[in-house]
């Protein structure tokens, strides 16, 4: 029992540090694709609602692929798609070689287009609840578009949408699992090493979980400070 | 214009794989058909133990649920298929060896324990949303605790539940992908496979456009359902 217990330790013949290593991986892939996929989720929900007809169905075109297709094929197609086609346009330009991509790269632009497609589900339904009055109060005290938007209806937005993203952000967490298959060294991959050497798979894959609770319980408290932060314009008094 | 074409659809590469990549997608089908109802049967379970009035029933649903939730499906998948599944001394005793030595029933398993927590979620916040005064109403018209259930309480819950639980099941056949990294042959497997051997690209396209007629088929059919079921509350006219 102690034995195995000591696989998980820090030093010598502990994975300790491999695992949180791995998981340092994990958390910055989860990190860097927020800022990209929320605000492009937020873009593409605004899209949605333009008077041009082409721009709405480019956009249920898209909600429609990135929210149809599993996280996996979209990583695959992102991945080995982007070195296919980067190869296929140098060797037109007479350029002979292996292009690579880094997997960090792909996955993180697979995972962000998948947290667009599904955020902008979220924005979307918060827009709705904003009323128009909001707008046209903005513009009756003579602010600029930009100006309404930032300072009046996206702090609006964030008190409506935050309980979806919060989702969309465990969401994400739990996808970024999938980038151990196009060999970038995350928690997961780290996992599968381990068992590979040690032979102890339930232990580490046990461990493993371990650390996705744990980066889920974490979340979830932080965005329920958010909430309440948003929300304490709306408190009882007394 | 051949050379784009050929990129997309190569019809000798398609007669290598395209029955193959059928054959996928009917495993692909049968794996999700028979995990979602197991984890419907399940998810009811868990969702009557979550409103229990026993203490003990509802801390271990409601840890169950946070449990399976919280970690990602592909390492509870790993976790059965390699971890439960290097124990062959254990299950051979048990005589269960034949279960777990086969990556098809693990991934049935995984999928199904997955599912019925989130499905446990979804059965519990319909239960919550029937108002108390139906329950009482029921119980002044003197209907039976079984008949309250099966005329009142359920009918208006499965109202509430459909979008959702329809929804699951999409997001499960999205799941089931992750089939095919512990060797089962569903689309993805095929895809990769076919990749692994033809170098073309194209294969994983197909795989998408199968991915997106399920999924797209499945959302419109739930609309109509829900269209249905929902009928007697539209506005008139």
């Amino acid at each position: 029992m102690f034995e195995q217990l000591a696989l998980l330790s820090f030093g010598d013949g502990g994975w300790g540090l491999a695992l949180l290593s791995g998981a340092g991986i994990t958390l910055l892939l989860a990190v860097c694709c927020a800022p990209i996929g929320l605000p492009l989720g937020l873009l593409l929900a605004s899209a949605e609602r333009s008077r041009h007809r082409f721009v709405r169905t480019l956009v249920y075109g898209f909600s429609t692929v990135f929210r149809g297709l599993p996280e996996l094929l979209t990583l695959f197609i992102v991945y080995y798609g982007f070195q296919i086609g980067a190869q296929k346009l140098l060797a037109l330009n007479g350029w002979q070689g292996q292009v690579d991509i880094s997997p960090f790269v792909a996955a993180m632009v697979a995972l962000s287009l998948v947290l667009a497609a599904f955020s902008c589900e979220v924005w979307g339904a918060a827009f709705k609840v904003v009323g128009k009055g909001q707008y046209q109060a903005g513009m009756a005290l003579g602010m600029s578009r930009s100006r309404t938007f930032f300072s009046i209806i996206l702090p609006q937005l964030l008190r409506v949408a935050l309980p979806g993203l919060s989702n969309n952000w465990l969401t994400l967490l739990k996808d970024t699992s999938l980038v151990s298959t196009i060999s970038l060294v995350d928690l997961m991959r780290q996992t599968g090493l381990a068992v590979s050497t040690t032979k102890e798979p339930v232990l580490f894959y046990s461990a493993a979980c371990a650390i996705y609770l744990l980066f889920a319980a974490v979340s979830g408290r932080a965005f329920a400070w958010a909430e309440q932060r948003y929300n304490r314009g709306y408190g009882r008094a007394g | 214009m051949d050379g784009v074409l050929g990129n997309v659809f190569d019809a000798a590469l398609w007669a290598t794989y395209g029955p193959r990549m059928l054959a996928g997608l009917w495993v692909t089908l049968v794996l999700v058909a028979i995990s979602y109802s197991l984890g419907m049967v399940l998810g009811l379970l868990l969702a009557f133990a979550r409103l229990s009035r026993w203490r003990i029933l509802r801390c271990v649903s409601a840890t169950y649920c946070w449990l399976m939730r919280g970690s990602p499906l592909l390492a509870q998948l790993f976790l059965l298929y390699y971890g439960l599944g290097s124990l062959r001394e254990f299950w051979q005793d048990w005589g269960l060896w034949w279960f777990f030595r086969d990556a098809w029933y693990c991934a049935l398993l995984a999928f199904s324990l997955n599912t019925a927590a989130y499905q446990a979620e979804i059965f519990r916040g319909s239960f919550l949303a029937i108002p108390a005064g139906q329950q009482e109403a029921a119980m002044a018209l003197g209907l039976s605790r079984w008949a309250r259930w099966c005329k009142v309480t359920l009918p208006q819950s499965l109202m509430v539940a459909i979008g959702p639980l329809g929804n699951e099941l999409i997001l499960l056949i999205k799941a089931s992908a992750l089939a095919s990294l512990v060797t089962v042959y569903d689309v993805m497997g095929i895809a990769k496979l076919a990749f692994s051997r033809s170098f073309d690209f194209q294969v994983y396209l197909w795989a998408a456009v199968l991915y997106l007629l399920i999924v797209e088929t499945l959302r419109r059919l739930l609309r109509v359902v829900e269209r249905r079921l929902n009928r007697h509350l539209d506005s008139p006219g």
